[in-house]
């Protein structure tokens, strides 16, 4: 595999030992060698962007969306991404796509540095990376029927009429649809339908890695359920590996093998999600396991986070979640924390932890609830 | 060509089975069209014009430009002349129905020709938002300052008289409006989700513009387009009223509306007919135009 040099030192510190769990459990196609062999699919290192913003007639400023985010998906897996409104998922993601342009880092896929290649190499290398997005009400032209939606992108890369119907026919069938709605209008059709059509369009030119950007989150509860567990079905079916992007916590532990927690633009911790839901090490993380609503009405709610998100305008110093955490220190002011492997493939950024831990680790923190 | 591998299907579906395919999108609006009453009022009162110009040697034995000097100036409802004649003691009636032909024509010539090059300036300077579409809308407002009916006297003087420069006069005038419709219309589209989803599949900038932003974008820049028709027939009428625009002796309503000024206390009515013709077609057009934007105007949800 290529690698780009120079900021390989903090990836390989990054990559996570192993497969996780649930991947390892579906029984279809690939070989056991190939499961077995980690394969990174996606390496992102150190991948920044600011964003500016007009303050005055003359004066900018930068919004830092994205700050030194690093990580690998291994193929055939899912990584799921949780954090705030705002703390740059969907930056992330749409960096990735090359839908932006990062003002530093690479995105390398299958070893191959994404920003390197251009013209048709680049247009080959990325249909392979899609997006399922959001909105299922904007993700869809209006004025396009679903099957010409849906066949958009095979016309695009020179397919037949007549491989273009087939093959959306196909995609209808797989994601639960009649081939009757291909002449259906968006209008048409319900929120979940159409989140069916979007995941059927991100299908369309055979994609190795899906990036879902809040798939779910604009549909009901029952909905949702049926959308994810399609997502796990073509996960099986087609080997995809997925970036799953959400803010509810308990769709991205159902669907992931490792969990990125991100915070204002950067990550705070990275592990699997049982680890994540039985002993989250950060204290942003264990705030937010703590604010998931509990069934038992006899439990006290949670104390909520403090503070207001800081403006990412004027991030504050150190550590990005010091004006918030309960177990602040001197030192989460002076310096930005490194990121540390503070447990086997369980990588944490705070000051609590590591070399400049203190001697009562974690006391202050938030107690963890769960179990 | 990449071999397309065939996917393993059935998934649990839930898809209503033998679903009807609905009714499309251009079937829904036709309908919509057809039951606006003044619409289709509208629309019929401008064939009706427009065939009576295409066919206007059937309807009349008189030469359009051909007068009888002992028949000037004869009332309306004169045996021989239903619409009477004018002051050179030509049928009114034909030179109304021949004089359709320019006067259409100048309605209809300026408005195409500017949608055409308005939409392409405006999509695209929405699109490219960067010092390419700054430069192109500064442009835009630059012809923007000036009021329609006199940068079309200023380009059509330049240009000197006759009928082609003032059909290219009027044009010039109207790609300032409709670019900036097209590029209000462009900004709002482009944020949205399906444009990026088509960026991913790797299309072109070209093919974006064309396949997912020109269609979402034609409703208000036709509804806008569809109300300049009449504007475009009252300027062109200025135009030749002005002598700038259709040189006599062929008929056209805005120069019939001159020559027969003189005439005003003689035979008011007579002289007020192709004033009225004027006002009935842009009238009509825009009827039509509010018609055409209701029924497009269908919801999303």
């Amino acid at each position: 595999m290529t690698m780009p040099t120079g900021h390989s030192q903090a990836a390989n510190a990054l990559t996570p030992p192993g497969t996780g769990g649930r991947s390892a459990s579906s029984g279809v196609t690939p070989s056991p060698e190939t499961r077995t062999q980690s394969h990174v699919l996606l390496r992102v290192d150190g991948l920044r962007k600011r964003f500016s913003v007009r303050t005055g007639l003359y004066s900018k400023a930068y919004v830092s969306a994205v700050d030194n985010v690093s990580f690998t998906v291994e193929a055939g897996t899912t990584l799921g991404i949780v954090g705030e409104t705002g703390c740059g998922k969907s930056t992330t993601a749409r960096l990735i796509l090359g839908l932006i342009e990062p003002d530093a880092g690479t995105v390398a896929f299958e070893g191959v540095d994404v920003q390197t290649l251009t013209g048709l190499r680049r247009r080959t290398l990325r249909r392979n990376m899609q997006m399922i997005f959001q909105d299922p009400y904007s993700a869809l032209n209006p004025r396009m029927s679903i099957g010409e939606s849906i066949a958009f992108p095979l016309r695009v890369h020179g397919y037949s009429k007549a491989e273009q119907r087939e093959r959306m026919e196909i995609l209808l069938h797989q994601v639960g649809l009649h081939r009757h709605h291909a002449s259906y209008y968006p209008h048409q059709m319900s929120g979940g339908q159409r989140q069916r059509v979007n995941i059927a369009r991100a299908l369309a030119l055979e994609p190795r890695l899906v990036i879902a950007d809040e798939a779910v989150s604009a549909l009901d509860k029952s909905v949702q359920a049926q959308v994810l567990n399609l997502l796990t079905d073509l996960q099986e079916r087609l080997q995809l590996t997925y970036i799953f992007i959400s803010h509810d916590l308990n769709v991205v532990q159902y669907m992931s093998d490792r969990v990125l927690v991100m915070y204002l633009g950067q990550i705070v911790e990275h592990c699997t999600p049982e680890a994540l839901y039985a002993a989250p090490l950060h204290p942003y993380t264990q705030v937010l396991l703590a604010s998931i609503p509990d069934v038992n009405p006899d439990q006290p709610p949670a104390a909520p986070l403090e503070g207001e998100l800081p403006s990412p305008l004027s991030p504050p110093s150190g550590c990005r979640f010091r004006t918030r955490c309960a177990a602040a220190m001197p030192i989460c002011a002076a310096e930005r924390p490194p990121m540390i492997q503070e447990r086997p493939g369980h990588f944490v950024m705070c000051h609590l932890y590591g070399p400049s831990a203190p001697a009562g680790r974690g006391e202050g923190c938030i107690p963890i609830p769960h179990n | 060509m990449i071999t397309m591998v065939q996917l393993p299907a059935a998934v649990p579906s839930t898809a209503d089975t033998g679903a009807v395919a609905p009714r499309s999108y251009l079937a829904e609006v036709r309908t919509r069209f057809w039951h606006n009453r003044a619409g289709m009022i509208a629309v019929s009162a401008l064939v009706l014009l427009a065939m009576a110009a295409l066919v206007a040697p059937l309807l009349s034995p008189y030469d359009p430009l051909i007068g009888n000097a002992t028949r000037r100036l004869l009332p309306i409802g004169s045996t021989g002349h239903l619409l009477g004649t004018d002051e050179q003691g030509r049928d009114m009636l034909t030179r109304l129905l021949y004089g359709g032909r320019l006067s259409l024509l100048t309605g209809m010539l300026p408005v195409i020709v500017s949608t055409v090059i308005g939409t392409v300036i405006g999509s695209t300077a929405g699109y490219l938002s960067g010092p390419i579409g700054a430069v192109l809308m500064r442009t835009m407002d630059m012809l923007y300052a000036f009021p329609a009916i006199m940068l079309a006297i200023a380009i059509s003087a330049s240009l000197g008289p006759g009928v082609t420069n003032s059909v290219l006069a009027i044009s010039m005038v109207f790609i300032a409006p409709i670019s900036r419709v097209a590029e209000a219309a462009t900004r709002r589209v482009i944020v949205l989700e399906y444009i990026e989803a088509a960026r991913l599949s790797g299309a072109s900038t070209a093919c974006i513009l064309r396949s997912q932003v020109l269609p979402n974008i034609f409703n208000p820049i036709f509804v806008y387009a569809s109300s300049l028709i009449g504007l475009s027939i009252v300027i062109a009428s200025g135009l030749s009223f002005l002598g700038m625009g259709a040189r006599p002796p062929v008929p056209e309503w805005g120069f019939m509306l001159n020559s027969l000024r003189g005439t005003i206390y003689v035979q008011p009515w007579v002289a007020a007919l192709p004033g009225f013709l004027i006002f009935a077609t842009s009238m009509s057009c825009n009827m039509m135009s509010d018609a055409l934007r209701d029924a497009l105007d269908i919801k999303d949800a």
